[in-house]
């Protein structure tokens, strides 16, 4: 740790294999290139972040590990399995969440049927079951509802519990759809600039939420963020990414440090959000 | 007055119809943003098929009529697998343009397997008894029809509010991606929504069969009242096909009665040019003003 140096990318140091293990992955657009062999482990437990000016490449490596994309080269493996031929539908269904930069939220819905949607993979009984009222649908909706309410409770959303969603300022909707995410009962949760648009106060809120998920809901977290103070202080280390390249991975300071990183990301007038 | 109230009671049965054609019209469009072309086809295919069970298989009305659902279903669900999806690629336009395609294909294949003689469709009940409400007649079979066309409202309203597969129906519709992320099935749910789409339109055939006898081309014109109901309602709207397709009967019906009875089916596309002028969005729709 004090090697002010990146981290290189071979993790064999690690005891056991990564929860989550980005290998060598390219994606390009017609002639753009999204992202360039890019590399990530990310053990189980841990709290990673990747930042990176806009169009650096973040959303786009979101989408291609919950298989909204599909890489054109690399690897991504996920809790011992690769993940290059799933669909999104699947790869939820293996313990992925996530939340979007631009809300993806069902806004004319409450806030409670959105959280239950998040349940939606746990259910086991079928429609006949649930047309019947049979008792293991009714035992079923009982747990699911239950589990609605402690997210509710978790993230102060009682009082919006039957409001549509997209009645709610955008603060309250990223905690909706945070909400939701963990209601699918992830073993990874990715969260994709979940503090814009919220105000300070809702921001402090949000890194003790975010640590809780950590370390009570034993959830690993990747975090893309813009507000670099933010991410300074929870990530267990952070990688950067700009023009689809990974350019430094450490702890804050040696990010910090890294001249590439000042040139690239910090040196940016409006790249740094404060 | 009683002839006006008798007026509004016929528009009424007529008018149940239409919203089933437009419901699956509508629930289709929700989930898909396709407007399907062929769900007028889908729905004589399918009628056809209960004719079939009927005539020639002996089999009692209402197991015929339970099978041509499901078949119709299948062949909704089997359209959607063996065309729709493969040709993710193609814009929503050239997907309502396949739905054409597929419009003539059962056409085509209507005509081929029971020939574009006119049939009749054995039905259990009868239009010559009649019931007496007050001083307004009506005969059983409308009765009938309109009585089923309700309950089917009412189920489908049910299955989309109250049920889990509703849920993940409605949320499939509003945001896909984020319905994909949370482990719902999405390509089930486009196929389920195509099955129950191409059943309410079999559904509707049956019961319009009785009126319109069977041949080829029979839902031509119940599938664009069906449509203008689905229009006046506001087409990402169910509640506002069930209205549409009501009110659209009484209108037609008294404007039958006491304006001209020729012109009784342009009314219908009157009624489309004057709420895509006065509101767009339908009466209950609001895929205009979320798109602004």
């Amino acid at each position: 740790m004090l090697d002010p140096a990146p981290l290189p990318d071979d993790v064999a140091a690690l005891p056991s294999a990564p929860l989550l293990s980005v290998q060598d992955v390219s994606i390009a657009f017609g002639g753009i290139v999204a992202l360039d062999d890019v590399s990530l482990q990310v053990p189980t437990g841990a709290l990673i972040s990747v930042i990176g000016p806009n169009g650096a490449g973040k959303t786009t490596l979101f989408n291609c590990i919950t298989g909204l994309y599909r890489p054109d080269r690399g690897r991504i493996v996920f809790a011992g399995r690769s993940l290059a031929a799933a669909k999104p539908d699947r790869i939820a269904r293996l313990g992925i969440a996530r939340t979007f930069q631009n809300v993806e939220l069902f806004l004319r819905m409450t806030t409670l049927e959105n959280l239950l949607l998040g349940r939606h993979l746990h259910f086991r009984s079928g429609l006949l079951a649930a047309a019947l009222g049979l008792p293991r649908w009714r035992r079923e909706e009982v747990t699911h509802r239950a589990r609605a309410e402690q997210i509710l409770d978790f993230l102060d959303l009682q009082e919006a519990r039957d409001r549509r969603v997209g009645d709610l300022p955008l603060g309250r909707q990223r905690l909706v759809e945070l909400g939701r995410a963990l209601a699918t009962g992830p073993k990874l949760l990715l969260l994709d600039e979940p503090s814009s648009g919220m105000t300070a106060e809702e921001k402090a809120d949000l890194v003790f939420r975010i640590k809780d998920i950590r370390e009570e809901m034993e959830i690993t977290v990747i975090l893309v963020e813009h507000d670099l103070k933010l991410v300074m202080g929870i990530s267990d280390w952070i990688a950067v990414l700009d023009h689809g390249v990974k350019i430094a991975q450490g702890n804050a300071a040696e990010v910090q440090a890294n001249p590439e990183v000042i040139r690239a990301y910090l040196g940016e007038p409006d790249g740094t959000n404060g | 007055m009683a002839l006006l109230a008798q007026y509004v009671v016929g528009g009424l049965a007529v008018g149940s119809l239409y919203a089933l054609v437009a419901l699956g019209i509508v629930l289709l469009y929700r989930t898909s943003r396709i407007l399907n072309f062929a769900h007028g086809d889908l729905a004589t295919f399918g009628t056809f098929i209960a004719f079939a069970l009927i005539s020639t298989a002996h089999w009692p009305f209402a197991a015929a009529s339970a099978g041509s659902l499901l078949a119709t279903a299948l062949v909704g669900a089997a359209f959607f697998f063996l065309v729709i999806r493969p040709a993710k690629e193609a814009t929503l336009l050239g997907k309502i343009v396949i739905t054409l395609g597929l419009a003539l294909i059962l056409q085509g294949a209507t005509a081929v397997f029971w020939g574009t003689d006119t049939k009749t469709m054995p039905f259990p009940l009868s239009d010559t008894k009649v019931y007496r409400l007050g001083e307004v007649v009506i005969s059983q079979i409308s009765l009938g029809s309109f009585a089923v066309g309700l309950v089917l409202m009412a189920g489908l309203y049910v299955l989309v509010q109250r049920t889990r597969v509703g849920l993940a129906m409605r949320a499939v519709s509003q945001d896909m991606v984020a319905a994909q992320v949370l482990g719902i099935p999405v390509r089930r749910i486009f196929a389920l929504t195509w099955g129950l789409a191409s059943a309410l339109g079999a559904a509707a055939g049956i019961l319009l069969a009785p009126v319109t006898l069977l041949d080829p081309y029979m839902m031509l014109d119940p599938f664009l009242k069906g449509f203008a109901a689905a229009v006046l309602g506001g087409i990402d709207s169910m509640p506002g096909a069930a209205v549409g397709g009501l009110l659209l009967g009484v209108v037609e019906a008294l404007f039958g009665a006491y304006v001209s009875v020729k012109f009784k089916t342009t009314l219908a596309f009157l009624i489309i040019i004057a709420v895509l002028v006065i509101r767009p969005e339908g009466l209950l729709g609001r895929e205009y003003k979320r798109r602004v």
